[in-house]
């Protein structure tokens, strides 16, 4: 463009400014009449009616001219940088008060006090925007550079003591909530995103329809304990199998694809099996599903109040939390199988061989590897792997039927490895965390609801506030939360690859 | 004589419909510089393409080492030891230069990667600087070299280069062609080159092909190319 920057925005509230937002507002307007100002709906006769909105269409113009008006405001960014610090320590001191409201015993208030202030007081002197040069600022790279390193074993620590902490503060009622909504929901979903990493972030095969190696391990489950009587230990690898198989099967059609083509055969493939599963009734049961499907046991105890129950052998007081506890660190332990095992063939030649082939196919085969077996084995582990998940699901839920399989699903699996910065394992359980916890946080927000009206229910506007989010991480941070790569190897140290050379949509 | 490393005879290739070689025999013997020249688009890249198999030749033969390998996929011609510095480089841009190296040494197993990483980093020291580095932020020149080093890890029986002076300054292509005749001369590298930069090419090779629209119409030595007037007005007019 050439123009200076002094120039490049008109100063703020001059005429041409006012003359930008009312353009805006009126695009905004047009865009917006069809959707907010009309609606129609059933009268007393159930005859269709035009109502009009108008009100609604004028906040919306309204909204974007203040928007627009203030984006012209000098530097906006920095205000808006400090406008989110606030609003996090904002946020962080009413979780604080909630702690210390709620019904908690006090040892509770306490333990989850400190958590939550450490962690919170951590995060945001670390996140908190700052000059570079200034000292603070150096502190703070140190800090970072800390953090990311000791980030992954406190992690875990804190993830096997998670249970325990909640069950001790909060009691087996209370606790329920976080181990079970919070935390194997959460894990589920870490545990797939890495199992996808393998196939989109490490080979770079885009596969929309990931969540059919979830349902084929989930039906392998539910068909096998229900009709052979087989454990849950000896139904997981077969599960395993028999995905990583249908991964073959998928893998062979598509070896030629690549990019948007492969993306699209996946996308089929996933409804394929869904329709499969709704229309094979003598084996599937169709739309009813399977129910009764055997529950976990712990290692043959099964979790009754029974007399060879659980609780009962170990001379403990019946509660169903104690099989939640238990699947809580079966589904931590098969995400860290998950990460362990990607973490050890990324650095053998396979892992290798999908690095390069996600980055050049044709150098790769003059190199000498078999592209074939490489997409086949990289189609292969991730199916294998989401067929673990889903042999989980279905012993974790008792129950499986197609609802539960949906194109939804992929595209959640497949948003939390985008999202999380593909190849880079913390950055999905982050992800994962992030957009599975805060789907069940806000259910519980009801802060919203004194703001609008008792009748509001936050949850229904997940796929809204998932979707700014998703605008927001485009603009902000296009290769994901963690979006700088390790390298696989390295000569002396370590060094990881800052974001800035790391391909978008790409580890 | 023995027979030719590399054998080509009548070799037809085709994009589609359209006719990219017409039938060409040329020959690569062990211990050579081969190089083959020609105008934009007359079939160079296709016909050092066809060797690795991707276009497979729709006719003809290709034999290396008494080895017919027109028909066999890519990965298992390279796993004859003919490796391939491609046009365009086609180096992993976010590997590190270290991983490309690795990548070069996958068919081997790693069995010799050690030395030859040591190798590769006297032959080009420039390399070593940059291990750590991510291919993609290497200069034009550090990529060409980077790719010839990445060929050279898997120990090739015979090392097809494509364009190696291919947006380089003039320095560097005389560098990288010093490099090229002290393997040759060393070690008894077979190199096939093809090349615009007929000047160079035909002054390193042994022997030389011309390439005219899919065909070969005229070969011989080094010397005896660069001296014939047909070559010269063709492809060195316009002086070096």
């Amino acid at each position: 463009m050439g123009a200076k920057p002094t120039d490049a925005a008109p100063a703020f509230f001059s005429a041409e400014a006012i003359g930008g937002a009312f353009r805006a507002a009126l695009v905004a307007a047009g865009l917006a009449f069809p959707i907010l100002a009309l609606r129609a709906e059933p009268d007393l006769n159930n005859q269709l009616v035009l109502l009009n909105r108008w009100p609604l269409l004028l906040w919306a113009a309204g909204i974007v001219f203040v928007g627009h008006l203030a984006a012209q405001i000098p530097h906006v960014g920095r205000i808006l940088k400090w406008a989110l610090f606030a609003g996090c320590t904002l946020v962080l001191v009413w979780i604080l008060a909630g702690v210390a409201n709620s019904n908690l015993p006090l040892r509770g208030k306490i333990a989850l006090f400190t958590l939550i202030a450490a962690s919170g007081f951590f995060g945001l002197l670390i996140a908190a925007p700052c000059a570079p040069g200034t000292p603070f600022h150096d502190f703070q790279k140190r800090a970072r550079a800390f953090a990311g390193k000791i980030v992954g074993p406190i992690g875990i620590v804190a993830l096997f003591a998670f249970p325990l902490v909640m069950l001790w503060t909060l009691g087996p009622g209370g606790s329920l909530k976080w181990i079970n909504n919070y935390g194997v929901q959460i894990l589920i979903y870490v545990m797939l995103g890495w199992g996808l990493n393998i196939v989109v972030g490490l080979a770079g095969l885009l596969d929309l329809g990931y969540v059919a190696f979830y349902a084929v391990g989930a039906y392998a489950y539910a068909l096998l304990s229900t009709h052979f009587g087989l454990s849950f230990w000896l139904c997981l690898p077969l599960a395993g199998i028999l995905a990583a198989f249908w991964g073959i099967i998928l893998g062979f059609p598509v070896l030629r694809l690549r990019g948007d083509y492969l993306a699209i055969v996946t996308l089929a493939f996933g409804e394929i099996i869904r329709l499969v599963l709704i229309n094979w009734t003598d084996v599937t049961n169709g739309n009813a599903g399977l129910s009764s499907i055997p529950r976990i046991t712990f290692f043959g105890l099964p979790f009754t109040a029974a007399d060879n129950g659980f609780a009962a052998s170990f001379g403990l007081e019946f509660s169903p939390i104690h099989r939640n506890i238990f699947l809580f660190y079966l589904i931590l332990c098969l995400a860290l199988l998950t990460n362990v095992a990607t973490l050890r063939l990324r650095r053998l030649p396979i892992g290798r061989a999908w690095e390069a082939l996600r980055e050049d196919e044709i150098a790769c085969r003059s190199l000498g590897i078999n592209t074939t077996s490489t997409k086949l084995t990289a189609f292969a582990l991730g199916a294998m792997f989401g067929g673990f998940a889903g042999s989980f699901f279905a012993v974790r839920q008792g129950f499986v039927n197609p609802d539960s399989f949906t194109f939804l699903e992929s595209a959640t699996i497949l948003a939390v490895v985008v999202l999380g910065g593909m190849g880079s394992q913390i950055g999905v359980a982050l992800a994962a965390a992030a957009m599975i916890g805060g789907t069940e946080i806000l259910r519980e927000l009801d802060l919203l609801k004194a703001i609008f009206g008792p009748d509001f229910d936050p949850a229904q506007y997940r796929m809204l506030i998932f979707g700014f989010a998703m605008v927001a991480m485009m603009i902000w941070k296009p290769r994901g939360l963690v979006s700088s790569r390790e390298p696989s190897i390295f000569l002396k140290t370590r060094k990881s690859v800052s974001a800035s050379h790391v391909r978008e949509g790409h580890g | 004589m023995s027979e030719p490393l590399l054998t080509v005879r009548g070799v037809e290739t085709w994009y589609g419909n359209i006719v990219a070689l017409k039938g060409v025999d040329l020959d690569v013997r062990e211990g050579e510089i081969v190089t083959l020249i020609g105008a934009n688009g007359a079939g160079k890249s296709t016909m050092m393409m066809t060797i690795c198999g991707a276009p497979r030749a729709r006719s003809g033969s290709i034999r290396f080492a008494g080895l017919e390998i027109s028909q066999m996929p890519t990965h298992e011609i390279a796993r004859l030891r003919i490796a391939q510095s491609p046009e365009g480089r086609r180096i992993f841009p976010r590997m590190t230069v270290y991983e490309n190296l690795q990548m070069g040494a996958a068919i081997d197993k790693f069995a010799h990667f050690d030395d030859d990483l040591e190798r590769m980093f006297t032959l080009f020291p420039r390399l070593k600087d940059r291990a750590r580095q991510r291919g993609g932020t290497l200069s034009g020149g550090e990529q060409q070299m980077l790719a010839i080093a990445r060929a050279l890890m898997s120990r090739p029986r015979l090392l097809l280069l494509d364009e190696p002076s291919l947006g380089l300054a003039p320095i560097i292509v005389r560098q990288i062609f010093q490099i090229i005749r002290e393997l040759n001369h060393r070690e008894g590298l077979t190199v096939f080159l093809v090349e615009q930069n007929a000047f160079h090419a035909l002054r390193l090779a042994h022997r030389g092909y011309v390439m005219v629209n899919g065909l070969i119409t005229m070969s011989g030595s080094g010397e005896d190319l660069l001296a014939r007037p047909e070559v010269r007005a063709a492809y060195l007019e316009g002086g070096h």
